[in-house]
């Protein structure tokens, strides 16, 4: 993950609540085995219409709007489907941060993870800087300090929580497994010791499927 | 002794360490994986020469993108998806990781294939890159989706960085009334309160509705807790849970078993255990529940009317509801009974299960399916499949005029070649009406098994308490 203490961004509104991750990445998006191709699938049936041609109202394909890379999104964004296709899609798009009052609870987790922020304010704030953002023509322009935990905008100023441990990813660019992987005697012990007490649940996908053959 | 809740008792039983106030290191003791949530996870532990740390933890089936039409052997004929399952295998084989392939007699939808071989046990913790992976709640085990890069996580230790979530208490008194099933009540449920509702907790199902009904409805109820945004969902594991668990685990037996009795009987809520929400429902007063709406909790009972826009105070309530209507085609205060519908899809890890089907055969008796309605069975797993057609449920919906099909997850996500044509209007026992979700511009009601197969045979949304005879439908 790259190390990232600072955004400054251009926000545009997705006045949408509950915009599921299957609008953000439709499924045809979906077959591949590595992570390419991903940018033509950001929220497509938003972007084409039913006959592949480009909406012109869509607010990412006029001209003014080309440099969005902050998203000012409705509540419980990114709900639904585990697919973390969204939040690649939505990096090599070139997003970087999505406000929004609440979040779906696995994109939450995959977008912190791959350094794409999620910033969490209170619905009146989101709503605040929705208003400021509509009706310019142009995006607006934000400045999100992961460090001190701030919002900027021209006319206001919210601060945000976010995790110690999200924060430190982000500011050092950390590699979760690498670190993880350091908790490996640990994990070996505590594995013996779990399957001593209990070993019914020990090997239980090879055990199963053997038994099944 | 401090009292704790069913999800801490699991929590603490996981965790390898605390890494701070949030987050513990989580012991996963079953990952599941399928084609297309895996790959990357694969391919970056290739990228940096890492291996899987317990392969006999983890399982693979091959479930989102196959299709379902009759044939043998079962041919992947789009490129790509074919390229996913042959990538699984070849992943699956090099790291020793178990396979429900292709033409697998037993593959079908992961949260299907995994308890009906046993493969979900009380106090387990269950992780799958999937959201519905939620469904092990039924039997006490704490299943959760994750991303791709927290499957690698897993493929690597066998863990997972996991942020605590918080305790939702949901408690359902009462007798469900006759033509209601646990698809109404869980739909119920998550109208009242709301797509957000759940979000940041796991949530605990109990009450005297939740005990009377059997696992597989369980297994409806907790699958769609996370369209309420729920972390988790649990039931605490009793007699109707342990039978079915012990029923399909031949190897808990002898001083085993008892060990495992015995440490079943305490993944309960203590008594004085807190939750910081909680919630109070009467199935007395459930009737059939049907969405209208493209969020799963934009739903109403098939006697009620979908909201007038003036009653709504909240804007974004409001947006959404507009927005919503636009792409389903309906009015504000319009009933939904007697709305036409052009696809019924019966199946899912939802709705797919044997006890769904004959509902479905329950329902129809000896009625066809509508004339200009094209309606599809798609058993959840080649388990489910085998069992209907010695039943002789296959024969009757054959003859009913329902397309008798593969197992897979098909059109419930829609990612093989069961695609709806735009604007069609589906009756569906899936858990999602999201837009598009079984095609562009296609538009699902979600609902019971019973009221799918009722809109079957009818041609439009019906109250399926009319069909079943039932007084003051």
């Amino acid at each position: 993950m790259l190390k990232q203490s600072h955004i400054q961004g251009h926000a545009a509104t997705l006045r949408i609540a509950n915009f599921d991750t299957d609008q953000v990445m439709p499924k045809q998006f979906l077959r591949g085995i590595d992570k390419s191709g991903l940018k033509e699938g950001l929220f497509y049936d938003l972007r084409f219409d039913e006959f592949g041609k480009i909406r012109a109202d869509f607010f990412l394909n006029q001209p003014a709007y080309s440099q969005t890379d902050v998203l000012l999104a409705g509540q419980n964004y990114g709900c639904g489907s585990s697919r973390e296709h969204a939040v690649w899609g939505m990096q090599q798009y070139g997003f970087k941060a999505v406000i929004a009052s609440s979040f779906g609870e696995i994109f939450y987790s995959n977008a912190m993870g791959n350094g794409l922020l999620l910033v969490v304010l209170p619905e009146e704030q989101v709503q605040a800087l929705m208003r400021e953002a509509e009706g310019n023509g142009k995006p607006l322009a934000i400045d999100i300090d992961i460090e001190k935990s701030l919002v900027q905008t021209l006319k206001h100023q919210f601060s945000f929580s976010i995790s110690t441990r999200h924060r430190r990813m982000f500011l050092e660019g950390l590699d979760v497994i690498g670190l993880s992987l350091k908790y490996k005697p640990q994990i070996e012990d505590f594995a013996r010791k779990h399957w001593g007490a209990q070993p019914w649940v020990k090997d239980i996908a090879i055990s199963t499927r053997k038994r099944l053959a | 002794m401090s009292q704790k809740t069913l999800y801490q008792k699991i929590i603490d039983s996981h965790t390898v360490t605390v890494l701070d106030d949030e987050n513990v290191l989580l012991f996963c003791d079953l990952h599941l994986m399928n084609e297309y949530t895996s790959p990357q996870a694969f391919a970056g532990l290739d990228e940096r020469d890492r291996g899987v740390l317990v392969p006999g933890q983890n399982v693979s089936v091959v479930s989102h993108i196959i299709p379902t039409q009759n044939e043998s052997p079962r041919q992947i004929a789009d490129p790509a998806s074919s390229l996913q399952a042959l990538n699984l295998k070849k992943n699956c084989v090099k790291h020793g990781i178990p396979l429900f392939d292709t033409n697998d007699p037993l593959q079908g939808i992961e949260h299907v294939v995994s308890p009906e071989h046993g493969m979900i046990r009380p106090g387990m913790v269950v992780i799958c890159g999937d959201s519905h992976t939620t469904t092990y709640g039924a039997l006490g085990a704490l299943g959760f989706g994750i991303g791709t890069s927290e499957v690698e996580h897993v493929l690597a230790t066998q863990t997972l960085v996991y942020r605590l979530a918080k305790n939702m208490r949901i408690r359902v008194n009462g007798k469900l009334p006759i033509g209601t099933t646990s698809k109404d009540m869980i739909l119920n449920i998550i109208s009242k309160i709301g797509a957000k509702g759940a979000i940041g907790h796991v949530v605990e199902f109990c009450g005297s509705a939740i005990n009377a009904l059997s696992t597989e409805a369980r297994f409806t109820i907790c699958n769609m807790a996370v369209e309420a945004g729920a972390r988790g969902a649990l039931i605490a594991p009793d007699k109707t849970a342990i039978d079915y668990v012990l029923l399909r685990a031949p190897d808990i037996s002898g001083d085993t078993k008892d060990d495992a009795l015995k440490y079943w009987k305490n993944l309960y809520s203590d008594p004085e255990a807190e939750f910081e929400k909680e919630f109070e429902f009467d199935a007395t007063e459930m009737a059939p529940f049907v969405t209208w709406g493209t969020s799963p909790d934009q739903a109403i009972a098939i006697i009620d009317h979908i909201p007038f826009k003036e009653s709504i105070k909240d804007p974004t309530v409001k947006l959404s509801l507009e927005q919503a209507l636009k792409y389903t085609k309906l009015e504000d205060g319009q009933t939904l009974e007697g709305l036409p519908i052009k696809h019924v899809f019966i199946g899912s890890c939802t709705n797919g299960r044997i006890e769904d089907l004959r509902d479905v055969i329950l329902t129809i008796g000896d009625r066809r399916v509508a004339q200009g309605v094209r309606a599809m069975v798609v058993p959840g797993s080649g388990a489910v499949k085998e069992q209907a057609e010695q039943e002789g449920i296959a024969d009757k919906l054959i003859a009913a005029g329902f397309e008798w099909r593969k197992p897979g997850c098909s059109m419930c996500l829609a990612m093989n070649d069961d695609v709806l044509a735009f604007g069609t209007r589906c009756a569906s026992t899936t858990n999602r009406n999201f837009e598009g979700r079984q095609g562009r511009g296609a538009i699902t009601h979600l609902m019971s098994p019973a009221m799918a197969a009722a809109a079957a045979v009818t041609g439009v949304i019906t109250d399926v308490r009319k069909l079943q005879g039932v007084k003051n439908a």
